[in-house]
């Protein structure tokens, strides 16, 4: 039996994985990757839809999680940013979306195995990554009728119970509820994975991680860093941090915010740097290291790693620097 | 680490943190349809914009909660929630407070509970109705992650008594916090506040029992706090405000020295403690602590006294009412105020000639004023929405007007297609300039978010829009966008394209997609209040000046962001390769060249004419506009129209006089891919000839690759025969003498539209000759039927890449080429010492057929290329490296 991970969490700074999307970009696959095996009479094209190449790819996606276990990264986000009926209904994938979570835990779970196995004292953790859908429940998307939803919570809770179930039978170790833009979907997301937690009977270490959109200092749907942490401080998290959006000295300040006031762990995975105007990211793993090296010194953070445009050089050198510092102190709920 | 210590946290957009240092939290409880009969009524009407007002008037006053309830039996409640609460969202200045979800029904609560995405608070729950029920409420509301306010109710009734409120609170507490697992910090109690002064005996310890329980609960219920709706107490003096407003104050005042941290209150209904009148104040306190007796009757004979003097209310900041007409419409812009506009738009509209003029000059200043505010990070998105809603506001108020003003009507200035792109949801800046184009108006049709290019083509076309705008936030739209221009350039949609959003830049534009689509401009908008100008400069009749400026303006950027890479590392040579641009040899059949070895070609000027791209020919008399628009430019269109027809003059002399003759030469080879090097084999397979590509060096974004020449023909490894062709033709034979002749004369005018002409001609050969070799030469495209401007923007298969040029800088390559084709003997054409072609106007260069083959920059190289070059050809390095200098710095 592997240790806990909250134990682990108390000893040192855990490491998460880098980007899935800029990884799977270097295999330039062609529409048939996406379909071969699964979809390949499926009426609409497919290429892009990357979490479906959890199975039509499998191996692409083993591969992408071992270069970042062999990096250095103690915990793999499973391809499933999308994976919900929601995301997935714009490609008429709904009914793929329990393979594909399940599938995509499962790889990642073997993986994690097989470097555990080599190296018991660095267990691997799985996190099944959840995604804020390509909806937003608290923003009309017509100007004109600022009442109107494009979805419910409820009909958010129906998507995020389904995809929750999938990945815990695939065998993850985590979930987390990440690239949070409109905390109501997050609210949504956590709803659904405690519901499906009382259900089971267990209790599964959780992960919010927050997105900052700009310097505002605001998510998309115009909460502050603190009023987001408020607003899903009710459950019992793992972790509570930021990804996505800015680059790692940007996200600093509001990170401050999350260690003063979060009375849980704090996470972060912040891109490699802001993308230049053809968006690409071109922050190399020196440039990102150094700045995250000014998290740490303030100790920020007990869970580091990286989001869009990084790649395991980048993983490599954040776990190179991580292991030299001790984790930010986890305040005990009274 | 955390510093914060445990205690009720609530959150709309901004926290709100309750601590013994907050002393009390003021909620809001005008929205309330039980409490206020004008909100009732505005709810009932469906007057929603003057309901927000009312919950923004509590958020100026000063509340830190909204409270709102819709527990009215003529209006569906669940429904006016979810509206109600959907609504206030979208309006920051009252979002950014906590919502309290005030409802007797549960089905209101829970509806209500899942539109916040704040952490709230319930309004209530109790014991009303037993344990289970509780349990599986508060149970719920912890899910939903918002605190709850518990009312001293149970299975018996609800609390009257000190005693009756301890035994509920406390029984209460144990469930939630033991049985439940609710944050103790997250219960709130009321216990009841009922009126005094009633008349009736057993009401006169309301107040001080519920003070009393508040003492209790505040000491023996660790975390717990204690509210209330204060505006109860004072039921009996309906009507007399100055006695209202004392009671309620004085009320506050004890309930607060006892712990009650939290109430529902109207702020404007509430005097000053210390203001109080010290004999009113007297009379109240008696009521409230159960002083006297006569108490009830004393302050009934005083309130006799004050009776209908109505009592004077606080008023929320309105002084930027007092500002110049223009300010205060940039205020509400701002603020995202309606009450207000219409009065003000009409003053401005008095104020100016005509109505359109309000809306280009005071709306869009305070538009701008938002752009800035938001571009600095000083406002954020739904405050925008707010603004844009604002100025439609404005916008619909003047339409009649200006209607009017067009006398029955003329038709719109043009037809926008509005689209955010296919994978983005943000849509807030293309509304925004929709509305901003509409107030000008324009036509616009909004396509909304996540739109696919082919229905923005459809839409375009059977539309017969005048101009599209693309707009998106995240970084992959950007590659969206270019898509779009694509297919735009295939579906040959000769409308202006703009471009817009976060993350779009001038740059993006300039290098990304301008050259993707060709059929009309691509314009980069950088913001909402630019693109009215940008729509009328594209539609209006200075298109062509606009568009001019705006080429030589890209053009530099693209230059200038080249020049920019140029400082970005170089891969080693071994990684460039690696990153050669892949395509897939194993399916790939070449067809196999109708005709092989060499061909002389011979052609008439006639038989050219079709093939001419007149643009560059204007280009080189420094008039710069697209053929044949530039005959009817503005600055311009007189003296081209003049040039134009001197040079059909000249045209038809060369023809009947036979100045010019041209001549070509053709050859396709077998060949292969040997890593950055073509090898060309004869029939029995030797080779005969090497040509030496160049691989560019400059370190791509992932996917992105290195290209070479070499890597659009089969490598020799895959066993495939490839082939090769190459051609050199030239118009310039007999030019000379003309020349001379011109020269001889002065005549510089004609001597130059001659070489330009010949120029033309030249270049004409080459298309026709590249036409020619796809359908019947080579033959690789016989069923190809393509126009002149099709051929002009070069929309068919295969490159005819010149030494020379981007794609192969590398000038020596010449040499061999001419060997191979034999070209000077059979053309005339002979290279000088730098390796020019004679007579000038000449063209030479290499077939590639593969469909993938593009034309490409090589850009940057490393010495080690050189050095690889060098050792390839036979050249010494230094000789190499004096070629190739351009390439190297």
């Amino acid at each position: 039996m592997k240790k806990d991970i909250r134990d682990i969490l108390q000893d040192r700074i855990l490491v998460l994985d880098g980007a899935m999307g800029t990884m799977i970009q270097r295999y330039k696959l062609e529409e048939e990757d996406f379909r071969k095996g699964w979809f390949e009479d499926h009426i609409q094209p497919l290429k892009g839809n990357n979490d479906l190449l959890s199975l039509t790819r499998p191996e692409i996606i083993r591969e992408i999680h071992a270069a970042y276990f062999e990096a250095g990264a103690d915990i793999a986000e499973t391809n499933t940013f999308s994976g919900t009926t929601i995301a997935q209904a714009d490609y008429g994938l709904e009914s793929a979306v329990y393979d594909i979570n399940y599938h995509s835990a499962k790889i990642a779970r073997e993986v994690a195995d097989e470097f555990t196995a080599k190296e018991p004292n660095k267990p691997r953790f799985v996190a099944g990554s959840i995604g804020p859908t390509n909806r937003t429940a608290s923003i009309s998307p017509d100007v004109n009728d600022p009442g109107f939803r494009a979805i419910t919570f409820e009909e958010l809770v129906v998507a995020y119970t389904q995809q929750t179930e999938a990945l815990l039978d695939g065998g993850v170790d985590i979930l987390l509820v990440e690239t949070v833009f409109d905390t109501l979907n997050a609210k949504a997301a956590l709803f659904a994975i405690d519901e499906v937690c009382i259900k089971r009977g267990i209790k599964v270490p959780i992960m919010v991680s927050g997105t900052i959109t700009d310097q505002s200092g605001r998510t998309l749907t115009g909460q502050t860093t603190n009023a987001f942490l408020i607003s899903v401080s009710h459950m019992d998290l793992l972790t509570v941090g930021l990804n996505c959006a800015l680059g790692a000295s940007m996200m600093r300040p509001y990170l401050q915010v999350l260690n003063k006031n979060a009375p849980f762990g704090v996470s972060a995975h912040p891109n490699a740097g802001l993308p230049n105007e053809f968006g690409e990211y071109d922050e190399t793993p020196e440039m990102m290291a150094s700045q995250i090296k000014e998290f740490l010194d303030e100790n920020l953070v007990n869970i580091i790693g990286g989001c869009c445009g990084t790649n395991p050089k980048h993983i490599k050198a954040i776990a190179e620097l991580a292991a030299q510092y001790k984790p930010r102190k986890i305040a005990v709920n009274v | 680490m955390s510093e914060s210590k445990v205690t009720l946290r609530l959150s709309g957009l901004e926290p709100l943190i309750v601590t013994p240092e907050s002393n009390f939290v003021n909620v809001g409880e005008r929205t309330n349809v039980t409490g206020s009969r004008k909100f009732l009524r505005l709810i009932k009407e469906e007057l929603f914009d003057e309901a927000l007002s009312v919950a923004r008037d509590q958020v100026e006053g000063g509340a830190q909660i909204i409270d709102v309830n819709m527990d009215e039996g003529m209006i569906d409640g669940k429904e006016a929630m979810v509206r109600f609460l959907n609504l206030m969202a979208a309006e920051p200045d009252i979002a950014r407070v906590p919502v309290m979800i005030d409802s007797s029904k549960w089905e209101i609560i829970e509806a209500g509970l899942q539109c916040v995405q704040g952490k709230g608070v319930v309004n209530s729950i109790s014991l009303k109705e037993g344990k289970d029920v509780f349990i599986e409420q508060a149970s719920k509301i912890k899910r939903y992650g918002a605190a709850v306010i518990v009312m001293a109710f149970d299975e018996k009734g609800q609390a009257d008594s000190y005693e009756r409120r301890i035994e509920i609170c406390e029984r209460s507490y144990r469930i939630l916090v033991d049985e439940v697992g609710f944050p103790k910090e997250d219960i709130i109690f009321d216990p009841n506040i009922f009126p005094v002064a009633t008349g009736m005996e057993e009401h006169n310890n309301n107040a001080l029992d519920f003070f009393n329980a508040t003492k209790w609960i505040r000491e023996n219920l660790p975390g717990a706090h204690v509210s209330g709706g204060v505006s109860n107490v004072s039921f009996s003096f309906r009507g007399n405000n100055v006695v209202r407003e004392a009671m309620h104050a004085a009320f506050l005042y004890h309930a607060i020295q006892n712990g009650m941290d939290m109430g529902i209150v109207n702020p404007t209904m509430l005097e000053v403690y210390d203001d109080i009148d010290k004999e009113l104040l007297e009379y109240v306190e008696d009521v409230l602590l159960n002083r006297r007796d006569d108490a009830t009757e004393r302050l009934l004979d005083y309130a006799e006294t004050v009776k209908g003097e109505g009592g004077k209310k606080r008023e929320k900041d309105m002084s930027w009412r007092e500002n110049d007409v223009r300010e205060r419409l940039t205020y509400s812009l701002v603020k995202g105020i309606t009450d207000f506009i219409e009065e003000d738009v009409e003053i401005c509209r008095q104020q100016f000639e005509r109505p359109i003029e309000v809306i280009e000059g005071p709306l869009m200043d305070g538009m701008n004023v938002v752009g800035d505010l938001f571009g600095s990070g000083k406002m954020f998105l739904p405050q925008v929405v707010k603004s844009a809603r604002v100025m439609k506001k404005a916008v619909a108020y003047l339409l009649p007007f200006i209607e009017e003003e067009k006398q029955g009507g003329r038709s719109a200035a043009g037809r926008v297609l509005m689209a955010t792109v296919k994978g983005d949801v943000h849509d807030i800046g293309k509304n925004i300039v929709g509305v901003v184009l509409g107030c000008n108006n324009y036509e616009v049709i909004d396509l909304g978010v996540m739109v696919p290019p082919e229905k923005i083509i459809e839409t375009a076309i059977n539309e017969q829009v005048d101009v599209i705008g693309l707009s998106g936030l995240i970084t992959p739209s950007l590659d969206e966008m270019v898509t779009v221009a694509k297919e735009m350039e295939r579906a040959n949609l000769n409308i202006p394209l703009m471009i817009g959003g976060a993350t779009t830049s001038r740059v993006h534009t300039a290098v990304k997609i301008e050259e993707h689509f060709t059929k009309d401009q691509t314009v980069h908008v950088l913001d909402a209040s630019r693109s009215v100008t940008v729509v009328e400069s594209l539609l209006g009749p200075k298109k062509e000046t606009f568009v001019k400026e705006l080429r030589e303006e890209y053009a530099k950027v693209r230059e200038n962001h080249t020049r920019n890479r140029a400082q970005k590392k170089l891969l080693s040579l071994a990684d460039a390769r690696k990153n050669k641009y892949d395509i897939n040899w194993s399916d790939f059949t070449v067809k196999a060249p109708n005709q092989t070895g060499l061909h002389n070609v011979s052609v008439t000027t006639e038989e050219l004419l079709p093939y001419i791209d007149w643009t560059p020919f204007f280009r080189t008399w420094e008039l710069h506009g697209k053929y044949p628009a530039i005959l009817e430019d503005e600055v311009v269109g007189t003296e081209a129209t003049k040039l134009f027809a001197d040079a059909q003059e000249m045209l038809k002399t060369i023809q009947t006089e036979n100045w010019l003759t041209h001549k070509g030469v053709v050859g396709i080879f077998p060949a292969n891919a040997v890593e950055d090097d073509i090898e060309l084999y004869s029939d029995n397979g030797e080779v005969i000839h090497t040509t030496s590509t160049m691989r560019q060096q400059l370190q791509k974004a992932v996917g992105v690759p290195n290209i070479a020449l070499s890597d659009f023909i089969a490598p020799k490894e895959t066993g495939k025969t490839d082939y090769l062709g190459g051609f050199v033709v030239t118009s310039g034979i007999g030019i000379e003498s003309k020349i001379a002749a011109f020269e001889a004369d002065h005549d510089d005018y004609n001597s130059i539209l001659l070489k330009a002409l010949a120029d033309r001609l030249a270049e004409a050969f080459a298309e026709y000759l590249h036409e020619k070799v796809r359908k019947e030469i080579w033959g690789y495209a016989q069923e190809e039927s393509l126009d002149n401007e099709a051929l002009i923007k070069e929309a068919y298969q295969g490159i005819r890449p010149a030494p020379g040029y981007p794609a192969c800088p590398d000038h020596t390559e010449k040499i061999g080429l001419f060997q191979l084709l034999e070209a000077e003997e059979r053309t005339g054409v002979s290279l000088t010492d730098s390796l020019a072609m004679y007579p000038t106007a000449s063209v030479s260069g290499w077939y590639f057929a593969h469909s993938e083959s593009k034309y490409f920059g090589v850009g940057r190289i490393t010495r080690e290329q050189v050095e690889s070059l060098a050792n390839r050809k036979g050249y010494s390095v230094e000789d190499m490296e004096r070629w190739l200098s351009p390439n190297m710095h």
